[in-house]
Order: structure tokens, then sequence, then C-alpha cells
């Protein structure tokens, strides 16, 4: 498979009040075409400034201040403002963790699919009347695509009106318009049911493979990672603490806030068990020590941890950023 | 034995209507948020409640406790009919009925302190004041992982997590017998949430809580509920020993929801059952079963009849028209 996103060393600081947050810390990743790639990590971990850096999206007062992000070959942080917003939109698109504010309030559903269309889409026709009808035929196709009943009828009508399912739906059909090569979906079920979740993830995957398209998926469950990534990157206070193989990650963490995350998980085949959190809280961003990012929390932390470590190799396709890895086998 | 038994309760809503609704003589809408529901807690227990978004669980806790007051029904709790008491009794009761709220950033006044917070059921009950109620404030503060020098705090300087054990302390300060448990981990991080569960059990064991355990998590009541209600639009649809209902869901929608959890762990083939379309409005919920406009099993008598609870197993109750067939939406692949 070959690489269509590779960012290296990737820097992101905000300047807030209380001093400068280094939001993302040196994070690497590739994301080969049509694979899924799933990023976990608590809130706050630097989830979501990583891929609004890569989509350009990230405003005063942050700021991207390193890294490199090569897409299709070209690095995007060469791009000027006009290159990078027709890459949105047709080459990556984003969904966004809260529909209902990613959605403009004031437009319709149909006027919103009008104008990420009449940006990218180069295949419309250009005389006037039959332009209006191939941008409708191609709105009701993608709600239809995303499960919206009667979509003609839907098209008129404003984001408050539909449910919180309905909304991230409408968000991928936006997303989706333009037939991407990459989706990065920020979270898109955390605010759903179960029962609607599993829908919106089954249309993800189902697009995916329909349409061979890289998936990104945000998300803080490991269970919704382990059912639709074939990869998965820990994220940890801004930076990348291990990557690899879904199965293998799950199987056999090879860093120890991967596996107090997945001993933290209740669940019943643990009833009666004690469940072993990982004590203490994500430490704050401002001002963080050149140590290990874990170490407060860790419990095989030594006085060693207390350095910068850099991620290491742990197996074909695997990297953790632990000095013990070798003796978590 | 029994602690709380609730019958037959209703917990109504009148729904709002817009100016040009009320011009024109729209009449009320009614959400009927809780509909005739009935269920049993035995003391020491954990009667876990799922349901998804807007089905009325926290309505139900809160029309228990007669935070809300209930529209019908009878709640009664440790043999007293707490749908009967006056003002005085009711207050005196409340000591030994208490909740845990599920938004940890909403539920706690950001301009009182934790001491004045999580003090004040003891000065609404009379239980102690001054000194003696702060010395007892510091040691349930204490107990629940926090430190007696942050009393003086406000609740912003605290993160999720710390205000949920504020949460937890201000609920247990008047020493109950029960907790209403109202989502009390949704909000937090998976390693949080760990945290907060084992500390709900600790504190169950050690104080002989009894809890209604409120999450839309069925992992988390799998792991901790010792029976569980299901709840769809309102009324309980199944109910029955943690076990059972998880091993062997008899309700259609039970069936979907447990099918619908995405499992860390190794991939086994899972039946999927996928529903279709959304939850319905609870303004207009439909006639019949509630769940036919979803149910993949649904025949026409679903739709013109709502069905009866029957006893499907020991403690095992569930309310459908198609128990008869042992019919299952998961294929026997488990
Ligand atoms: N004060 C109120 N006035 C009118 N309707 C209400 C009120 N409180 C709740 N409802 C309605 O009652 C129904 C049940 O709401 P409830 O908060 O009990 O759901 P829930 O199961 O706790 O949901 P969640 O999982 O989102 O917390 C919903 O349709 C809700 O909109
Ligand atoms: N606009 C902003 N101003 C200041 N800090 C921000 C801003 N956006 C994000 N951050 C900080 O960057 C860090 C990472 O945030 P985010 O990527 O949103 O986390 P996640 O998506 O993993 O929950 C957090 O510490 C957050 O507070
Ligand atoms: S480097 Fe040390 S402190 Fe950091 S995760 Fe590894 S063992 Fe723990
Ligand atoms: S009564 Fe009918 S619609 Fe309701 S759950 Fe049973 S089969 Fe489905
Ligand atoms: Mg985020
Ligand atoms: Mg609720």
């Amino acid at each position: 498979m070959t690489v269509l996103l590779e960012v290296s060393n990737l820097h992101t600081e905000f300047h807030a009040r209380a001093g400068l947050v280094r939001a993302v810390d040196g994070v690497s990743l590739k994301v080969s075409r049509g694979e899924c790639l799933g990023v976990v990590g608590e809130s706050g971990s630097g989830k979501s400034v990583t891929f609004s850096s890569v989509m350009g999206l990230v405003r005063s007062p942050g700021q991207v201040t390193q890294g490199a992000i090569f897409f299709d070959g070209r690095n995007l942080r060469d791009l000027s403002r006009e290159e990078m917003r027709a890459i949105r939109g047709r080459d990556i698109a984003m969904t966004m963790q809260d529909a209902l504010t990613a959605l403009n309030p004031a437009l319709t559903v149909g006027e919103q699919l009008a104008e990420v269309l009449e940006a990218h889409d180069e295949t419309l026709p250009t005389g006037r009347t039959a332009r209006r009808t191939a941008i409708r035929d191609r709105s009701v196709e993608m709600l239809g695509l995303v499960g919206i009943p009667s979509p003609e009828a839907r098209l008129r009508q404003y984001p408050h009106e539909f449910s919180g399912g309905m909304r991230q739906r409408i968000m991928i059909a936006i997303a989706l318009a333009c037939r991407p090569k990459l989706l990065i979906a920020d979270e898109p079920t955390t605010a759903l049911d179960v029962t609607i979740q599993a829908q919106v993830l089954e249309l993800i995957s189902d697009i995916r493979a329909r349409l061979g398209m890289a998936v990104v998926l945000i998300t803080h469950d490991l269970g919704v990672v382990a059912e639709h990534c074939d990869r998965v990157m820990v994220m940890y206070a801004g930076q990348v603490v291990e990557e690899g193989p879904t199965d293998q990650v799950i199987g056999a963490p090879c860093h120890p806030y991967t596996r107090g995350l997945l001993a933290s998980i209740p669940r019943p085949a643990l009833r009666g068990q004690p469940l072993t959190p990982i004590m203490g809280q994500v430490p704050d961003l401002v001002g963080l020590p050149p140590q290990c990012r874990f170490h407060s929390r860790c419990p095989l932390a030594q006085p060693q941890c207390l350095v910068e470590v850099p991620m290491r190799d742990a197996g074909p396709g695997r990297r953790s950023r632990c000095l013990r890895l070798e003796e978590m086998a | 034995m029994t602690l709380l038994q609730v019958d037959g309760l209703s917990k109504h809503y009148e729904a709002r209507r817009s100016l040009a609704q009320r011009l024109v003589g729209t009449p009320r809408s009614v959400v009927r948020a809780v509909n005739d529901v009935s269920l049993t807690v035995a003391k020491g227990e954990v009667l876990g409640l799922i349901g998804e978004s807007g089905c009325g669980k926290s309505t139900l806790g809160r029309a228990i406790l007669r935070l809300h007051e209930p529209t019908s029904g009878r709640v009664t709790f440790d043999g007293t009919d707490v749908t009967a008491l006056a003002a005085p009794d009711l207050k005196a009761m409340r000591r030994r009925m208490q909740i845990i709220f599920q938004d940890p950033y909403a539920s706690l006044n950001p301009r009182r302190t934790v001491a004045e917070i999580v003090g004040l059921p003891l000065a609404l009950h009379g239980i102690a004041s001054g000194e003696e109620a702060r010395a007892i404030t510091a040691r349930v503060l204490e107990r629940v992982g926090l430190r007696a020098s942050q009393l003086d705090r406000y609740p912003h300087q605290f993160s999720g997590g710390q205000r949920q054990r504020i949460g937890i302390a201000r609920a247990l300060v008047s020493n109950p017998d029960f907790i209403v448990c109202d989502e009390p981990v949704s909000a937090l991080d998976v390693s949080i949430q760990a945290q907060i569960i084992a500390l709900l059990l600790e504190l169950k064991r050690e104080f002989g809580l009894t809890y209604l355990f409120i999450s839309h998590d069925i992992s988390v009541i799998g792991y901790l509920a010792d029976r569980v209600a299901v709840m769809y639009l309102g009324e309980i649809v199944e109910t029955g020993p943690v076990a059972e209902v998880l091993d062997n869901p008899r309700h259609p929608y039970t069936q979907s929801l447990l099918s619908a959890v995405p499992e860390v762990g190794p991939r086994r083939d899972k039946a999927r059952v996928r529903l279709q379309g959304d939850l319905p409005s609870p303004l207009k919920p439909p006639k019949g079963c509630k769940f036919h406009t979803r149910c993949p099993l649904a025949i026409p008598a679903c739709a013109e009849r709502p069905p009866e609870s029957r006893g499907v197993g020991p403690g095992h109750v569930a309310a459908c028209h198609r128990l008869d067939g042992n019919l299952s939406l998961l294929e026997p692949v488990r």
C-alpha cells in the first residue's frame, strides 16, 4: 500500500493566558491509501489539534511551528491559503466532533451540500439549469447514501430540524460529496447512542470499502477501534505514545499507558474483580519538563525515566515511547 | 428484602407550544417521559438501568426521589409510601435517598465552596453544624479521594473527575441507604471513569449502600450491576439478573442494543443487528409496541396492541408479542 498522508515531527502550540500550551509535540504518523487509522487518547491529548493542523485549520492563538505534512506527494505546509482551500473538501475532508456547531445553522442542508459541490466538483455541467439539476441530483444521492429517508424533502430543512445521529450523517454526506481520498472523522459517534453509533460507523466502513477512501477515526473508545481500524495510534499529553496494528496493540500493548487504558475498561468478563484504574490525572500541558509525560502515573516508572523518551521500535510496524517496553511482553 | 418498590410510575411533561401554535389553538402535547414503570430494588443490590438518550432514565430516577413530582404511580421505600409523604416527612426521607448527577459541571453551584456544597445536607437535615459539620465534611471528602485542604475551593478549580467526587461526597454525607447514580461516569475519560466506578463499589461495600445505577453503557452495567432493567421510550421492556439478560436477552430491543456495543478483545463473529431509523419522537410515540417502527421482528399485531410483560426465566421478564417462538435476532454464532 502506498502512503497517502505522512506527518513528521509536527508541533502545534497555543499561546494561552496560563502560558505556552504544546498541544501537539513532535507527532509523526502515516496513513496508507484505503487504510483506516484509529486515533485514541483522553480528552486534551491533542487528537483534534493534530488533525486540524493537517487540515490547515488551526487559528490564532494557535500555530503550527514545526514539521512536515506530506499529502499525495506535496508538503501541505508549503501551500498557499487558496491551494489549501482547494484540497480541503476535494482531497481531504474532516467531520467535526460537534455536528450542530460545525454545520451552518442559517443554511439548509441542501444549500450546504450545493456550496461544497460548487466549490470542488469539476464534473458538473456548465449550463445554469443543467448545473442546478446536477447539484440537486448529487445532493439527493449523498443524503440517500448516508441513509436519510425522503432526501428530496430533507434538503430544504435546517440542521436543528434533525436528530443528533442524522446531523452526524449529514456532516458525513457533506464530507463525502466530493469523494475525498482521505476522510478524517473526529469523534463522529461520541455524542450518539450505541444503536445509532453502529449505524454511522457501519456507513463509514461501507463507503470506505466502496470508494477506496482512507479514514482517520478519532475516538476515545477502544471498542470502536477494535472493530473498525486496521492500525491504531495512542496519544497522551500531546505525543504519540504507541502505534501498531490494532489487534497487536490491543492484544499485547507495549506502553504502560495503553495497558492501563485497557485495564480500565469495565466489562462483564471482569465482574467481581477489582478494576485497576490509572491513578492520578493527565498533566497540565503548560510548562511540561522534558521527561516521559506518563511518569507521574506510570506503575513502571523509574528514576531513569526522567529524560525525554523518543519513539522506539517495538517489533514489525510497532513503535512505543517507553524505556521499558522490552519488559512489557 | 425489598428496599425500594416502584409501582406504575409515570411522569408526563407538557411540551411548550410556540406562540403561533397557541394562537391557532394547537392542543398541548404531552411527553410521556416515563410511562407506567414498575420495578423493585433489594437492599444491598445494584439495579442497572440502561437505555438510549432521552428514553427517560433521568426522569425516572428523579421521579423516584420526587425531585420531579410523579404524574401517577407509587414509590415505596423501606415500607413507607414516599409518594404520599407531606413536605416535612419527605425531607426526612431524602436524608436516606440521595442522587449523584449526570453532569459534574452543571450539578455543582459555581458560587459555593466545596465545604458549603458537601455540607449542605448536614445543615438541611439538622445533622450537624459549625465545626462539627466541617469535620464531617472533611472526613467524607478524604474518603472520596480529595483533600481536606481543598474544602474552601470552588468547583471550577477541579477537573471533571474531581467534581464527580464532590458530587459523590455530597450524596454520601447524610449517611443514606440508597443512591440514584445518574450516569456518574458518562462525562469522564476512560481512566477517570474506572477510578470513580472503583470508588462507588468500595463505598457500597463499606456503607452497605443500595444503588439504582443509570447508564447507557452496557459494559459498565455488565460489570457492576446485579440486575438490569432496559428502558425504551419511557417504558421498561426487559428486566432480569444481569448475567441472564446479557447472555440470553429476550426482547428484540435488548438484543439489538447488545449487538451494537463495540467490544475490545478478540473479534468474535458476533451477529449484527443494525436497526434502521432513529429513535421516534417522544411527543409522538408509536402506537402498540413502541419499538415496532424499528423492530426487525415486528408483525402487524405489534402496531395495534402494546405487549404485556411476561416471565421468561427466573426473575427475568420481557414485554414483547413474539416471545413464544424463541425467535432471536442474535444468531447462534455466539
Ligand atoms: N423538564 C422537562 N420538560 C419537558 N420535557 C422533558 C423535561 N425533562 C425531560 N424531558 C423529556 O423527557 C424525555 C426523557 O428525558 P430524560 O432526561 O429522562 O432522558 P434520559 O434517558 O436520562 O436521557 P440521557 O441519556 O440523554 O440523559 C425526553 O424526551 C426529554 O426531552
Ligand atoms: N483554541 C485553543 N486555545 C488554547 N488551547 C487550545 C485550543 N484548542 C485546543 N487547545 C489545547 O490543546 C490541547 C489538545 O486539545 P485537543 O486536540 O482538542 O484534544 P483532544 O481532541 O485530544 O481532546 C488541550 O490542552 C487544549 O486545551
Ligand atoms: S518511560 Fe518509564 S515512566 Fe515512561 S512509560 Fe515507560 S516505564 Fe513508564
Ligand atoms: S412486540 Fe413486536 S415490535 Fe415490539 S419488540 Fe416484540 S416483535 Fe418487536
Ligand atoms: Mg477532540
Ligand atoms: Mg439522563
